[in-house]
C-alpha cells in the first residue's frame, strides 16, 4: 500500500469507518432552523446580571452552623496525634471530625480510590486536610482550628518527577505500578522502525510544561443538611453532581444513595477545577450527620489553591521523523507527569497525553510512553484541555521546528498533512467532520501571515514584531464514563401541559458555559417554542435524571442529542392530539413560532398551548424521556478508552508579539483564532468560549504557573506553594487582554445536535505554543518551557543554543523501565483495533 | 476568642435604610452578604485582589472586602440589587445580558458596579478607558471582550442611540 495515500487508510474492508445513522439532524439548512445559530439571550441570563443567580455560598438555613478544615502545614509525615480536646471544649464547638470517623477512601476514578475525607494517618501535601470543626460561628470554627494539637512524624519529601523517579521510598501510597510511579503506560501503533527508516529529517526535542490552576472566580463552597425524614441533601458548587453522589454514598454507607440528594449549585467558574468529590463535601455532609443541623463550609482562596486539580507539570521528549513535505512517518513521544499527591483524575491525564496528537495532521507510525509520580503537592487533575495541553504545546513547536528545519512554511505544511475527515487514527480514533483545513485558512489570510511573518519587523518603539500560528483539536466528550456501566451518559425529561409549558429535567451542571441554555434552545427548535418560555431544571440527583457531568466538553453533544430525542418523542406526541383535533395526518405538521400548524394550509393550526391541550386530551400526561450514549469506539485494545469521542472540534490561531529584543518583555497585541464547530447553535455564546479560551491561553503562555517554593528551614525541607493567592498567581486582567480575530468556522458533524462540536475547550490549546513560535519569530529563540515569561525569553537570547529548556540530552528526563509495549497494527496495516501482544494479560495467565 | 460586642447602626443602601447589628471588625462586604442578605455582592478572595465585591460609595466603586462597615455608615451605598429600575434592567444589563457579558456570573456583579460608575462619569468611554475601569475585576469566563463591547453597547444606548451589536461581534468575522 501507498503510505502517503491518505485513502488508503480507510479502504481496508476490515476497518471500521464513520457512523452509517445520522439522526441528530447535521444537515438540517441554516434557513430553515429558527432558534438554533441565532444570538439569542442564554436562558440564565437576566438572574446573572441582576446578581440573583444562588451560588452555594449565597444560601443560608435556620440553625445553620459553620464548618473549617485544619489543613496540614506539613509537606509529607505520618500523622502521630490528634488532640482535639482544647477545640471541643470552645464555646460554640458543636462538632468536630477526623480521619478515623470516615475511614472509607474515595476517588474519582474507580482505580485510584486513594483519598480520605481527612487524612487517619499520612499527610501527603501542605493542605491536606486533617480535621473538620464546625461551630455557630465562622470565627469560632477558625479559632477552635488552632486550639488542635497534631503531632507528625516527618518522613522525605518527594518534589518532582526527578525525585520521585529516583526515590521509590518512602512511597506516597500503597498502590500504583512500584514506588513512587502511579501510572506506565507503553502504546505502541504501526512499525516505528519502518517510519523513521523511511523519515527523510528527524529531530528530537524535550520540552517542559509548568503546571498551573483554574482560579476560577469562586471559591468552593458547600451547604449540607440531614434533614428530619434522615435525608441528606448537599448544595455543592461542583461540575459533576452525579459523580459527588456516588462518593458520598460510598464515604457515608450504610446511608444508600437513595436517601442523598446532590444539587449542584451554579458554579462561578469550574475549568474542571470543581469535577473532583472534595474533603470539604464530604466532611459538610458527615457533620450534618452529626450534629443534625445544616453544615455550611465555604473554602478560602488559600483553600482553592490547595484543592488545585489543576494542569499536571509534564514534562515531554518527542522524536519526530517526517518526509520533505513535513508527512510524519513517525512520532516517539515520552511524557513525565508530575501528578502531586493523589490520583484524582491523572490515570486519564497520563493517557490523554498520548491520545490526541493523531487526530489534527497524518501520523503514519506513533509510540507513547507516559508515567505519572506522585510527589508531595496539591494534587493535578483536569484543567481546561485535560492532559491534551502539555503534549499539543511540544507538537506544535516541534512542527515549527521541522519546517523551519525543511525550509517549509508552517502553515502550509499543517495543510499539506492534515489527518483525513471521516478516517481513523494510527490509534483507532474515529474522526468525522474535519474543518482544519478551512481554519487554517482564515487565520493565515486574516493576520497576513504570508507578507508578515518571518520579516522581523521593528516598531518605532524598538520593539520587534513576531507571527505564530498552531493547531488542536479536542473531544466533544469523552466516549467512555468515569466508571465502566452500560446506562447512558446523559438523560433528559420533558414535561408539558396544558399552560404551554415545557419543562426540560436533565442532570447537566451549568458552569458558566451555557448548558442550561443549550437545553433550552434544542427543545425550542424541535418544538417551535421560545427557548425563554422552557422552564430548564438541572443539576439535581433526585429530580433529574442521571448526566455524567460538565467535564470533556461533554454537555452540548450529549445532553443536547439526549434533548433532542426527547423533544422529538414529544413533538411526535403533541402531533398525534393535533392530527386528530385538525384532521390532517400528523407527518404534514410543522411546529414553528409557537404554532403547530398544516404544512399545506398554514391557516390551518393552532397555538403550542391549545396543541399540548389536545395531546394531553387525547393520550393523558404528556411527558417524554431521551437519552445518549456515545458510539462504541474502534479502539479495543487496553488504554483505547481514553480519546474516543463522538467527534473533535479543531482550531487554528495566529498570534502576534512584540518583543522587546533588550529585556525579553513582549506583549500580544492581537490573536486570530478559527474554530471548526460543526455547528454553532448560539455563535455569540460561542464566541464567548472562544474568547474565553484565548484568555486562559494567554494566561498560561505569558504568566501562570503553580510552582513551589523549595528551601531548608532549620535542617528541614520546606516545601510550600509559592504563591497561593490571586495577587501572585498573576493572571490577565482587562488590560492585557489583546484584539481578538474570532472565525466561527462550521463543518456539522453526523454525531453531533444539528451538527454541533465542543468549543469550551478547544481553543485554548494552540494559544501557547503559537505565543513560544511567534516569539521564534521575532528575535529568533525557543522557549521550549511554558510559561514563555519574560525572562526566559531574555536567558534564551543570551544564551549559546538561543534556547530556553530542559536539557536535551536523556539526563533530561528521568530514567523509567516503561517495559514492553502493547503493539497495535494500524488501520492501514490492517488492523483490527486490539493489541497483537498484551503483557498485561499474558502475565496474569501466566500466574 | 470571638467578642460579642456588637454596634448597631443604619446604612443606606440602595437609598433605602437598613438597621443591622454587627461585630466592629466585620467589613462591609460581610455585612452586606450576612446581615442584609444582600448576597448579590460576592467574594473572591477577601483580600483586595479579585475585584469581585465591588460596590459603589457615594458613586465611587469600591472594595466592599476592604472596607470596615463602620466606615460605610451614613454613606450612600450601591450594590447590584440597586441597578434595575423595579423588573426593568439597566441598559448595561441588558447589554451585558445580550452579548454575554455574563458568563457563570460570579464576576458579574462587580463588574457592573465598576462599569456603572464609568458611565455615570463619561457616557462615551473608549476602549482604553473602559479597560482602565476594569483592570481591577478579574473575571476568568469571558477573556473580556464581551464585557468591553456589552458596556460600548450599553454608553451608546445611554446616550441615546439607536445601537444594535455589531456583526463580529455576535457571528464572529
Amino acid at each position: 500500500m501507498v503510505l502517503d495515500d491518505p485513502k488508503a487508510r480507510t479502504d481496508g474492508e476490515s476497518t471500521p469507518t464513520a457512523r452509517d445513522d445520522a439522526p441528530w439532524q447535521h444537515d438540517k439548512k441554516k434557513e430553515d432552523l429558527e432558534h438554533v445559530g441565532k444570538p439569542i439571550r442564554k436562558v440564565d441570563a437576566r438572574s446573572k446580571v441582576s446578581g440573583l443567580t444562588q451560588f452555594a455560598d449565597d444560601m443560608t438555613l435556620p440553625r445553620m452552623l459553620h464548618m473549617k478544615l485544619l489543613r496540614s502545614t506539613m509537606a509529607h509525615a505520618e500523622i502521630v496525634k490528634i488532640d482535639t480536646s482544647k477545640a471541643e471544649a470552645l464555646p460554640g464547638v458543636k462538632g468536630v471530625l477526623t480521619g478515623k470517623d470516615m475511614p472509607t477512601p474515595f476517588g474519582i476514578l474507580p482505580v485510584s480510590q486513594d483519598e480520605h475525607a481527612l487524612c487517619p494517618d499520612q499527610v501527603r501535601f501542605v493542605g491536606d486536610p486533617v480535621v473538620a470543626i464546625a461551630a455557630t460561628e465562622e470565627e469560632t470554627a477558625w479559632d477552635a482550628c488552632r486550639l488542635v494539637d497534631v503531632e507528625y512524624r516527618e518522613l522525605r519529601t518527594i518534589g518532582g518527577v526527578h525525585e520521585a523517579a529516583d526515590n521509590p521510598e518512602p512511597r506516597l501510597h500503597d498502590y500504583g505500578v512500584r514506588g513512587n510511579i502511579h501510572r506506565l503506560e507503553n502504546l505502541e501503533f504501526g512499525d516505528m522502525e519502518d517510519g523513521f527508516e523511511r523519515a527523510e529529517h528527524v529531530r528530537e526535542d524535550t520540552v517542559f510544561f509548568e503546571g498551573n490552576t483554574h482560579l476560577p472566580m469562586e471559591q468552593h463552597a458547600t451547604l449540607a443538611h440531614f434533614d428530619k425524614d434522615g435525608k441528606l441533601t448537599i448544595w455543592s458548587s461542583t461540575q459533576t453532581p452525579h459523580y459527588l453522589h456516588r462518593a458520598l454514598a460510598r464515604v457515608l454507607a450504610p446511608l444508600p444513595a437513595n436517601r442523598i440528594r446532590v444539587i449542584a449549585c451554579p458554579n462561578g467558574g469550574g475549568f474542571g477545577g470543581k469535577s473532583d468529590p472534595f474533603n470539604h463535601e464530604i466532611c459538610a455532609a458527615k457533620m450534618s450527620m452529626l450534629t443534625g443541623r445544616p453544615v455550611k463550609v465555604a473554602l478560602t482562596r488559600e483553600e482553592v489553591f490547595w484543592c488545585h486539580r489543576g494542569r499536571h507539570p509534564v514534562l515531554m521528549r518527542s522524536k519526530i521523523g517526517v518526509t520533505k513535505t513535513g508527512r510524519i512517518t513517525a512520532l516517539d513521544f515520552h511524557s513525565f507527569l508530575d501528578g502531586g499527591a493523589y490520583g484524582s483524575y491523572g490515570t486519564a491525564s497520563t493517557f490523554y497525553t498520548g491520545a490526541l496528537q493523531t487526530v489534527t495532521y497524518a501520523v503514519e507510525n506513533y509510540h507513547f510512553r507516559g508515567a505519572r509520580f506522585f510527589t508531595n503537592k496539591a494534587p493535578c487533575g483536569p484543567k481546561r484541555g485535560h492532559g491534551t495541553v502539555q503534549p499539543r504545546f511540544a507538537l506544535e513547536v516541534q512542527l515549527d521546528k521541522v519546517a523551519c528545519d525543511l525550509g517549509l512554511d508552517p502553515a502550509q505544511m499543517r495543510l499539506d498533512n492534515l489527518a483525513e475527515r471521516d478516517s481513523l487514527t494510527a490509534n483507532f480514533l474515529r474522526i468525522g467532520s474535519m474543518g482544519l483545513g478551512p481554519c487554517i485558512e482564515k487565520v493565515v489570510e486574516g493576520s497576513g501571515w504570508k507578507e508578515r511573518r518571518g520579516k522581523q519587523e521593528v516598531l518605532p518603539n524598538g520593539r520587534i514584531r513576531g507571527l505564530g500560528l498552531a493547531c488542536s483539536s479536542y473531544l466533544s466528550g469523552a466516549g467512555l464514563p468515569i466508571y465502566w456501566n452500560g446506562m447512558p451518559h446523559s438523560g433528559v425529561q420533558l414535561q408539558l401541559d396544558r399552560s404551554g409549558l415545557c419543562t426540560v429535567f436533565c442532570g447537566s451542571t451549568d458552569i458558566g458555559q451555557g448548558s442550561d441554555s443549550v437545553l433550552g434552545w434544542i427543545v425550542g427548535e424541535v418544538l417551535g417554542i421560545d427557548p425563554l418560555d422552557i422552564k430548564v431544571v438541572t443539576s439535581d440527583t433526585d429530580l433529574t435524571p442521571v448526566d455524567l457531568g460538565s467535564y470533556s466538553s461533554r454537555v452540548t453533544v450529549m445532553t443536547g442529542n439526549a434533548a433532542m430525542q426527547a423533544a422529538e418523542r414529544a413533538r411526535e406526541q403533541v402531533a398525534k392530539g393535533v392530527a386528530q383535533k385538525l384532521e390532517v395526518p400528523a407527518g404534514r405538521l410543522v411546529f414553528h413560532g409557537g404554532r403547530v400548524f398544516d404544512s399545506q394550509d398554514p391557516e390551518k393550526g393552532m397555538t403550542f398551548k391549545e396543541a399540548v391541550g389536545f395531546a394531553e386530551a387525547a393520550l393523558g400526561t404528556i411527558g417524554t424521556v431521551g437519552s445518549y450514549t456515545p458510539p462504541k469506539t474502534a479502539a479495543r485494545f487496553r488504554g483505547g478508552g481514553v480519546g474516543p469521542s463522538p467527534s473533535y472540534s479543531y482550531s487554528a490561531c495566529v498570534v502576534e508579539v512584540e518583543v522587546d529584543p533588550e529585556t525579553g518583555v513582549y506583549s500580544v497585541p492581537h490573536v486570530w483564532m478559527a474554530h471548526d464547530i460543526g455547528r454553532a447553535l448560539n455563535a455569540a455564546v460561542a464566541m464567548g468560549q472562544i474568547e474565553g479560551s484565548i484568555y486562559m491561553g494567554l494566561g498560561e503562555a505569558m504568566m501562570e504557573e503553580m510552582a513551589y517554593r523549595d528551601r531548608s528551614h532549620k535542617g528541614k525541607r520546606v516545601f510550600v506553594h509559592k504563591i497561593p493567592s490571586m495577587l501572585e498567581y498573576k493572571s490577565p486582567s482587562a488590560l492585557e487582554m489583546p484584539k481578538c480575530t474570532t472565525y466561527v468556522i462550521e463543518d456539522p458533524d453526523k454525531n453531533g445536535p444539528f451538527g454541533a462540536k465542543e468549543v469550551g475547550q478547544g481553543p485554548l490549546l494552540p494559544i501557547m505554543p503559537a505565543v513560544a513560535n511567534a516569539v521564534f519569530d521575532a528575535v529568533g529563540v525557543r522557549v521550549d518551557e511554558n510559561p514563555i515569561s519574560f525572562e526566559k525569553v531574555f536567558a534564551a537570547m543570551h544564551s549559546d543554543d538561543k534556547r530556553y529548556g530542559p536539557k536535551t540530552d536523556e539526563t533530561g528526563v528521568p530514567d523509567v523501565d516503561f517495559g514492553e509495549s502493547l503493539q497495535v497494527k494500524t488501520p492501514w496495516q490492517g488492523g483490527d483495533g486490539k493489541a497483537s501482544n498484551d503483557p498485561h494479560r499474558t502475565k496474569k495467565a501466566a500466574k | 476568642m470571638t467578642e460579642s460586642n456588637k454596634v448597631l447602626a443604619t446604612f443606606e443602601v440602595n437609598g433605602e435604610p437598613h438597621e443591622v447589628a454587627f461585630r466592629p471588625h466585620k467589613t462591609l462586604l460581610e455585612v452586606l452578604r450576612e446581615e442584609m442578605t444582600l448576597t448579590g455582592t460576592k467574594h473572591g478572595c477577601e483580600l483586595g485582589e479579585c475585584g469581585t465585591c465591588t460596590v459603589q460609595i457615594d458613586g465611587t466603586p469600591v472594595l466592599s472586602c476592604l472596607v470596615l462597615a463602620v466606615d460605610a455608615v451614613g454613606k450612600d451605598v450601591r450594590t447590584v440589587e440597586g441597578l434595575a429600575c423595579g423588573s426593568d434592567l439597566a441598559p448595561l444589563q441588558d447589554c451585558m445580558a445580550d452579548l454575554g457579558g455574563a458568563q457563570c456570573g460570579y464576576c458579574t456583579p462587580g463588574v457592573l458596579m465598576a462599569a456603572d460608575a464609568l458611565l455615570k462619569d463619561n457616557v462615551n468611554p473608549t476602549r482604553e478607558e473602559i479597560q482602565e475601569a476594569l483592570a481591577g475585576n478579574l473575571c476568568r469566563c469571558t477573556g473580556y471582550l464581551k464585557i468591553f463591547e456589552a458596556i460600548e453597547l450599553a454608553a451608546a444606548r445611554m446616550r441615546g442611540e439607536d445601537a444594535e451589536p455589531s456583526k463580529e461581534s455576535i457571528y464572529g468575522s
